[in-house]
């Protein structure tokens, strides 16, 4: 079986978001660079990366490509969509659903302002912005603390593509000024601290490194 | 089996889009109305149904859910998988593709129109022309893809209907509550998929429910 392409810099938040999915399943795989200066991201429909292939399969939409993966490789070892249970399905797609209305709009201002801003565009961080993303985040935290001391992970007592999907902006959000946020949230900073323990962790965060062009 | 509970104000298109999904299911539903005027949607009771505070919720026996998107699938997933095409890998993957796609390239530009022109002044604001004009030039992006799919295929994820194509039944039928539904006038086969999806029963439901105030 030949690896599936992953189309975009190893660096990208949505790239990420695949590559977390391929290393638990234990896929093969190799990312493409794509080159933003030549503008080669813009082939996909919306000029977006990812961009994905597995033979004839050609997918974009970063949690879309992530499910396939997450399906084609499933095992014994990772289940991680559990498309076997409604209800535990029901709750991955819930939590799913949360990351992305909920968690990112609130956390993805303050890693941009605190590091993509400044490093890579040279614009100053806005602290407004920052304050008020911090506002919102807590507020979704505390629901999150909520719910990580009724279970081990978001969609029970098992890790899933919904706790995967916060990876890497929790991971950014680390390495902000703002990372003693957490630390009021114990029950969510240990659900943290279980996800960045997995194995692949290391590999990924070696190519996770925000830095000017 | 006692019917599913759908929470929420059918005034809200998130709300409607997973009423779409119950009535393509054949469900046995119930709504059971969230009155925003008394911010019932913050009293502990709806609380503890979405932690968030919004609406819809939904109760399929002991399992409680949230967020509409996720409503949509537990509902076809139940009583319609074909809707996902579960079990077969490529076409699933298609459907979520375009899921994927209503929620953060549609919906993301739709919304904010559809709140500003329809929702912002029910709620005493104005409505933000920057905010609409800003979105505007997002949303006239996307039916242009749109319609390179749909000269390939017959609906979004492949030749046959899916959750895709439904999810944006709502929020579509919102647009054309406001006098920018125009934007949708330049690409024919878009046209021709709305045209087949808002005659279907449960759009007709839906738009019924929904009588968007402008």
């Amino acid at each position: 079986m030949a690896p599936v392409k992953v189309f975009g810099p190893a660096m990208s938040t949505n790239v990420t978001r695949v590559l977390v999915c391929l290393e638990e399943v234990g896929a093969e795989y190799e990312v493409v660079h794509l080159d933003y200066q030549a503008k080669e991201h813009k082939s996909p429909p919306f000029g977006q990366i990812p961009a994905f292939q597995d033979g004839d399969v050609v997918l974009f939409e970063s949690r879309a490509i992530a499910r396939y993966v997450l399906r084609k490789y499933k095992s014994a070892d990772a289940d991680l969509l559990r498309e076997g249970n409604l209800k535990e399905v029901a709750m991955v797609d819930v939590w799913t659903e949360v990351e992305a209305h909920q968690y990112y709009p609130a956390i993805s201002p303050v890693v941009y302002e605190c590091l993509i801003n400044p490093i890579m565009r040279g614009v100053p961080t806005n602290q407004k912005a920052v304050d008020e993303a911090l506002e919102k985040f807590r507020k979704v935290l505390d629901i999150y603390e909520a719910r990580l001391s009724k279970s081990t992970y978001l969609a029970g007592d098992f890790l899933s593509f919904a706790d995967l999907n916060h990876f890497t902006y929790t991971y950014y959000f680390m390495a902000t000024p703002h990372a003693a946020v957490f630390d009021s949230y114990p029950h969510v900073k240990g659900w943290w601290e279980r996800i960045m323990s997995r194995p692949y962790v290391k590999k990924l965060a070696a190519n996770m490194l925000i830095k000017a062009p | 089996m006692a019917p599913v509970k759908l929470y929420g104000d059918t005034m809200s298109w998130n709300v409607t889009r997973c009423m779409v999904a119950l009535e393509e299911a054949g469900a046995d539903y119930e709504i059971v109305h969230i009155d925003f005027d008394t911010r019932e949607h913050k009293s502990p009771g709806h609380l503890a149904r979405n932690p968030f505070g919004q609406v819809p919720a939904f109760q399929d026996g002991d399992l409680y859910l949230w967020e509409s998107r996720a409503i949509c699938k537990h509902v076809c997933r139940k009583y319609k998988p074909e809707m996902l095409k579960a079990g077969d890998l490529e076409e699933s993957a298609m459907v979520d593709v375009w899921l994927e796609v209503e929620a953060h390239q549609y919906n993301a530009a739709l919304h904010p129109i559809i709140f500003e022109i329809l929702i912002s002044p029910i709620l005493g604001g104005t409505c933000d022309q920057k905010v609409v004009d800003e979105n505007l030039e997002k949303l006239k992006k996307v039916p242009e893809v749109y319609e390179a799919r749909l000269t390939k295929c017959k609906y979004l994820a492949g030749d046959f209907i899916s959750l895709a194509d439904l999810n944006h039944v709502s929020a579509t039928l919102c647009l054309f509550a406001t006098p920018y539904a125009s934007v949708l006038d330049a690409y024919p086969r878009v046209k021709a998929w709305w045209d087949g999806l808002v005659a279907r029963p449960s759009a007709q439901k839906a738009a019924t429910l929904m009588k968007p105030s402008v």
